[in-house]
């Protein structure tokens, strides 16, 4: 043992979070939430691949998947260049573990029956769209750019899943019951959509919408199509918190050792 | 026309030889991919870039391509960047293109508008003419496609499916 080399503190690497370390970067955190959110949410729908209930929708979700999972390595990128220590959107993506991870609870749910992946799409796609529309207009040029690019697919995200829920909600009796036991099961997970803390109030001069600021036209696109789906818009009881800080459901686990074994197996790996 | 501007213009027609490797009816520089390319006073050619789709899986393939033509016209030092704004919107096609697009058998993409409200209804979506037959009896069966930038339909004239290059 005494042979043993100490390793120089300049070649450690780098800890695994940044909120590990007392000072929290409050830019690359927020990277890191919108990173996340489509990272987690892309790879649950890309589970869709293959099992899909009709070619269209097989192919509609993983055309969704591939926007989101997109979207997430530009804005991790950035994020690794904001951190400026070396990681890249693939260390970010396939080398951290549950507890640094920034995304809702709401997108690393089971993905249950299509018309729960559809709900929970709805519930994300309308928020996404809200947000990345105000993001367009960040003080933060390369910011603004990946999210005017963002938004116009978010659009036609919410499109394709605002409209199956209507038709969902409004179908069969069958497809009704299961649309709105899954907009039950699933509205407790809105509340950390419009959540703030120290991290959105860091960007208070314009870099990024305060969340709660979305929430009225959040509520407003959600309960019209909930009304035109014949659904009932559930109560607002208990809310989930958490996750923005890493907290995370005991199912975001199971996913990314499922989405990073492959990079963990075979550091480095090219193709 | 002065050296730099003969200098650009060659460049851009060595890129006008990189196809689309999805839809190669089309090169880069048509598809608006190509936004800027220039050579510096060191000798080395800048390409800016900007991706169709934030997920488009064939940018990797393009930039590389990028990189193979200009180096087999000479241009040995090549630097590749991605900008992001303005976004990119099929607008930005010629018409040329989108005859070229059409001859191909995609219908080509409408001017962009984007609609007022998030979820409209399925009934107002404007139906895309055929690109065999020009007939515009024809439905959307989904927004989504082959790839990431089409969308597919089904003509009821001449009763055969067909894709759209989808306004964004």
């Amino acid at each position: 043992m005494t042979s043993r080399t100490a390793i120089p503190s300049s070649t450690r690497p780098p800890a695994a979070s940044a909120s590990t370390e007392g000072s929290v970067n409050p830019l690359f955190e927020y990277l890191l939430r919108l990173g996340d959110d489509r990272l987690v949410l892309g790879h649950r729908l890309s589970e869709w691949c293959g099992h899909g209930p009709a070619l269209e929708e097989d192919i509609a979700l993983a055309n969704v998947a591939l926007d989101l999972i997109g979207q997430a390595s530009h804005f991790l990128r950035l994020a690794g260049t904001v951190e400026g220590r070396g990681r890249d959107e693939d260390a970010l993506a396939y080398l951290r573990d549950a507890i640094d991870y920034r995304n809702v609870k709401l997108v690393e749910l089971p993905n249950g029956d299509f018309g729960r992946t559809i709900v929970r799409s709805f519930l994300f796609d309308a928020w996404s769209a809200l947000s990345l529309e105000k993001l367009v207009h960040s003080s933060h040029a390369e910011l603004a750019g990946i999210a005017a690019k963002a938004h116009k697919e978010a659009r036609y995200h919410v499109r394709h899943s605002g409209e199956w829920v209507i038709r969902l909600g409004d179908g069969t009796d069958e497809s009704h019951r299961r649309t709105q036991n899954a907009l039950d099961d699933l509205w407790p997970y809105i509340g950390e959509l419009f959540a703030s803390d120290e991290v959105d109030k860091a960007h208070a001069n314009g870099i990024a919408p305060d969340p709660p600021s979305l929430e009225p036209a959040w509520r407003e696109v959600v309960s019209d199509v909930i009304s035109r789906a014949t659904l009932t818009l559930p109560l607002d009881g208990y809310m989930h918190s958490g996750a923005r800080q890493g907290r995370h459901t005991e199912h975001l686990g199971h996913l990314l050792a499922e989405m990073q074994i492959l990079a963990r197996s075979h550091p480095g790996a090219k193709w | 026309m002065n050296a730099t501007d003969a200098q650009a213009a060659a460049l851009l027609e060595v890129l006008h030889g990189v196809p689309d490797p999805e839809v190669p009816a089309l090169d880069i520089v048509e598809l608006g991919i190509v936004r800027k390319v220039e050579r510096r006073p060191d000798g080395v050619v800048v390409v800016e870039v900007t991706p169709t789709y934030s997920g488009c899986p064939a940018m990797r393939t393009i930039e590389e391509e990028i990189v193979v033509a200009l180096r087999a016209n000479g241009y040995e030092r090549v630097e590749l960047r991605t900008v992001y704004s303005p976004a990119w919107t099929t607008d930005w096609l010629s018409d040329e293109a989108k005859a070229k697009l059409k001859a191909y058998g995609i219908a080509p993409p409408e001017p962009a508008v984007a609609e007022q409200i998030l979820v409209p209804l399925t009934a107002t979506i404007r139906r895309a003419a055929c690109p065999y037959c020009g007939s515009s009896n024809t439905e959307r069966r989904s927004e989504f496609g082959s790839t990431a930038c089409k969308a597919i339909h089904y003509c009821h004239h001449c009763r055969q499916p067909f894709e759209e290059f989808k306004a964004l």
